[in-house]
């Protein structure tokens, strides 16, 4: 089979790359993995003319070919490389005619790197608004290139643009001849002869961002250093040089192609600029980003509730069905408590993470998100941080993982680390039943507030303000330490504002939570095997005694209560029952026993799991129904041995909170630390120092408290 | 020296040159040319970062990188 041809849409933010690739593709695209990084790239498929089809790439939007964040190196790193998997045989550049200089840059860029390329110029109706009249047919001559109009958002000037492709695949014409700055024509001699032939271009690029290039590995990275030293080359000021050159070149083209009309008055008052006044407002920007979060937090922890209670439910009863078809073996234990319950564990968290996409994706679709990062930067830096870290600390609250990977948008290394190091304190949705448990033994449940508010509530939010301040100092303290000198820059557009595209935010929410569902459920259902392994097997033959023991000591006990004080006695004495034991000496200070020892332990993998192991080893079985209330029941029943009053007094429930809200249990976020800093010395230190926290306050909790 | 950092919202200049060669780079990427006109249009309830409106769209940056743009 042929291969099919590959176009990349390629274009500044806001130009309307992803509205085009909607309409191109509709339904027809899938995700897919850029090679190397775990971003998404969006693929789809376009009929071409010539009975074949064509493979579309939509890539992250990029202000030129030199890039300044993680998320804009992705698609250097395939332009840069002709020997790139995804390396397009044609390249659309979308432009956005209302502010086509700037985006004209970027065009010129992609041209001269040698791939055939279309232009499609997009907003032509926002330009003719601002009264800016382009001559589309005189722009193709003197860019010498296909030029279509096309309106990306209502999918109008496709076919204009399909013939544009058609013709410039056929002929594979690039018109770059020669490039608009003046560069060492030896220099560029010399980087074809040891790295290979290519185009001037190419060659020049690889000069100046070899060390953002994964093709090149240390050795060449090195041999491009030297030759940098050899010819005197300064990247900046050649960066710098050239877009002067390009912009001068472009001048003349624009002044020929483009006719200004007057227009009334100059500071045109549009929609955006007068939602701008209340949303940037000094006060109503603060009160209504907040009004916001509000309406969010609300979603995800009540309206998510009557999905989860649905999954919950269907977990349950599958597990009870199998229990009662299948033959009462370990395998069928192993099936039924380990692994449908490992997965019920992942999907129960679906509901809360789509809300939570849901706002996120609807607030940066909207354009309002650069708002927020807008009125936030200030505050945010006096803790290191930066107003970028508004996102990755908001989506915190579902999940830390996809919080970390939206950081790539932040320039800075060390804001971007700092963000990353201190997302994970935010209270995350594992984080929730854990609260959930924990607060409803032991804050009362009839008691308010000045009479309004219910205090269990106030005490949850409570946990989220605390996971969000002790986000902040760190944040703080980190900035003091890390001895960074390098520049922070806040340079960013504020878009004007834009309905959501409906199809574009159900496409986020999937994606996000299929990734959430394979990336995070493999790790959980890994860890419910392991631990229902560990909790069912232990040394000698002890397990096997524990029925007889059982029995023996209680020969009056019959039915429900017989078999969970058996599955209690073969707990104790199973692999994870002897490490509980084995910790307990350290945990002892915070007021924990090995029951909660081994709790810990199973939930440092994953934090999720300790209301399931909480369950197990108060040994419960599968047929109540309300898991949680339950587990409540037989924790609160639970005597302490050495006082005889209840074992779950404030003290120990609140040190247990505190140690959950700072404790860095969760092997899917330290995976994605690694993944994001490329070094195991940061998930490392991440490991340890929330881990240091959370004992530490504990401690101080449990000792004030006692 | 007069920068953008010094306008007051609505007012209007010309950029003249910059102060960063390091912070250029992006300045000229984003559109930010000798010659282009710039209207300072919001600047942050606590001051910073401020925004402004250049070749048709509007740029945010902080007050220290307003700083290095001078303008007439």
């Amino acid at each position: 089979m042929k291969k099919l041809p590959k176009i990349a849409l390629i274009g500044n933010p806001n130009a309307g790359k992803s509205s085009l690739f909607n309409s191109i593709t509709g339904l027809r695209q899938k995700t897919g993995n850029f090679p190397g990084v775990t971003m998404d790239m969006l693929i789809g498929k376009w009929h071409l003319d010539n009975g074949g089809d064509a493979e579309i790439l939509d890539l992250p939007g990029i202000y030129s070919i030199y890039p300044k964040s993680v998320d804009e190196q992705v698609v250097i790193n395939i332009l840069a490389n002709p020997q790139h998997p995804d390396y397009p045989d044609l390249a659309i550049v979308v432009v956005d005619a209302s502010n086509i200089k700037r985006n004209l840059l970027l065009f010129s860029q992609v041209r001269d790197l040698g791939i055939p390329t279309v232009l499609a110029l997009n907003m032509i109706d926002v330009a003719e608004n601002q009264g800016i009249v382009i001559n589309s047919v005189k722009l193709a001559r003197e860019l010498n290139v296909e030029v279509a109009e096309v309106n990306a958002k209502k999918g109008i000037g496709l076919n204009g643009l399909r013939l544009a492709v058609n013709k410039t695949l056929e002929s594979g014409y690039n018109s770059n001849d020669s490039l608009p700055m003046e560069y060492s024509h030896e220099l560029v001699a010399e980087i074809k002869q040891k790295y290979g032939d290519t185009d001037d271009y190419h060659a020049l690029l690889w000069l100046s961002e070899h060390d953002n290039l994964q093709q090149f590995n240390t050795q060449q990275r090195v041999g491009f250093d030297k030759l940098q030293e050899k010819y005197g080359w300064n990247t900046q000021n050649a960066q710098s040089k050239e877009t002067m050159a390009r912009y001068a070149q472009l001048n003349e083209i624009v002044d020929n192609c483009l006719h200004q009309m007057p227009v009334e008055d100059e500071v045109v008052n549009t929609w955006t600029d007068r939602l701008d006044k209340i949303f940037l407002h000094r006060f109503w920007g603060y009160f209504i980003f907040l009004g916001i979060l509000f309406i969010m937090f609300q979603a995800i922890f009540t309206w998510a509730t009557y999905p989860m209670d649905l999954i919950d439910g269907g977990v349950a009863q599958l597990n009870d069905f199998l229990k009662s078809q299948l033959p009462p073996t370990k395998l069928t234990d192993l099936l039924t408590d380990g692994l449908i319950a490992g997965i019920g564990g992942v999907l129960i968290f679906i509901p809360q993470i789509a809300f939570l996409f849901l706002f996120i994706s609807l607030l940066e679709e909207t354009g309002y998100m650069s708002r927020v990062m807008f009125i936030m930067d200030k505050l945010m830096r006096r803790f290191g941080l930066n107003g970028k870290s508004v996102v990755p600390l908001i989506s915190g609250v579902a999940c830390a993982v996809p919080a970390i990977m939206s950081t790539r948008s932040i320039t800075s290394w060390k804001d971007r680390l700092i963000t990353i190091m201190v997302t994970p304190l935010m209270s995350c949705s594992a984080r929730l039943p854990i609260y959930t448990v924990l607060i409803a033994l032991v804050v009362p449940e009839k008691s308010t507030l000045f009479g309004i508010f219910n205090l269990q509530g106030v005490a949850l939010f409570a946990l989220y303000l605390l996971g969000f301040f002790m986000a902040l100092f760190s944040a703080w303290v980190m900035k003091i330490l890390l001895k960074v000198k390098e520049r922070s820059y806040f340079i960013m557009e504020l878009p004007s504002y834009k309905g959501p595209r409906f199809s574009h935010v159900m496409f986020t929410i999937w994606n996000s939570t299929k990734a959430f569902v394979f990336e995070a459920g493999k790790i959980i259902v890994a860890i419910s095997i392991v631990l229902w392994v560990f909790a069912s097997y232990g040394p000698g033959d002890a397990i096997e005694q524990a029925e007889i023991n059982v029995k023996m000591q209680n020969p009056t006990l019959t039915g429900i209560d017989l078999e969970n004080k058996i599955a209690a006695q073969k707990l104790e004495n199973s692999y994870a029952g002897h490490f509980g034991k084995f910790i307990e000496p350290a945990i002892k200070p915070l007021g924990y026993d090995w029951k909660i020892g081994i709790a810990l332990i199973t939930s440092f993998a994953a934090r999720e799991v300790f209301v399931g192991t909480m369950s197990t080893i108060y040994s419960l079985g599968g047929e109540v129904e309300d898991e949680n209330a339950t587990v409540m029941n037989r924790m609160r029943a639970e005597i302490n041995p050495e006082t005889g009053k209840p074992l779950y007094d404030a003290a120990l429930g609140f040190s247990l909170l505190i140690f959950y809200a700072f404790a860095m249990q969760c092997m899917s976020t330290l995976a994605t630390t690694y993944r994001e800093t490329k070094s195991w010395k940061y998930p490392a230190i991440q490991f340890f120092y929330m881990t240091s926290l959370a004992y530490f306050s504990a401690f101080i909790v449990y000792q004030f408290l006692k | 020296m007069k920068t953008i950092a010094d306008l007051k919202i609505g007012e209007r200049g010309i950029i003249v040159n910059f102060t960063d060669e390091g912070l250029s780079l992006k300045l000229l990427e984003m559109g930010c040319l000798p010659g282009t006109q710039v209207t300072m249009t919001h600047i942050a309830p606590f001051g910073d970062p401020i925004a402004v409106k250049v070749t048709g769209y509007v740029l945010s940056m902080r007050k220290d990188e307003a700083a290095t743009i001078i303008v007439a």
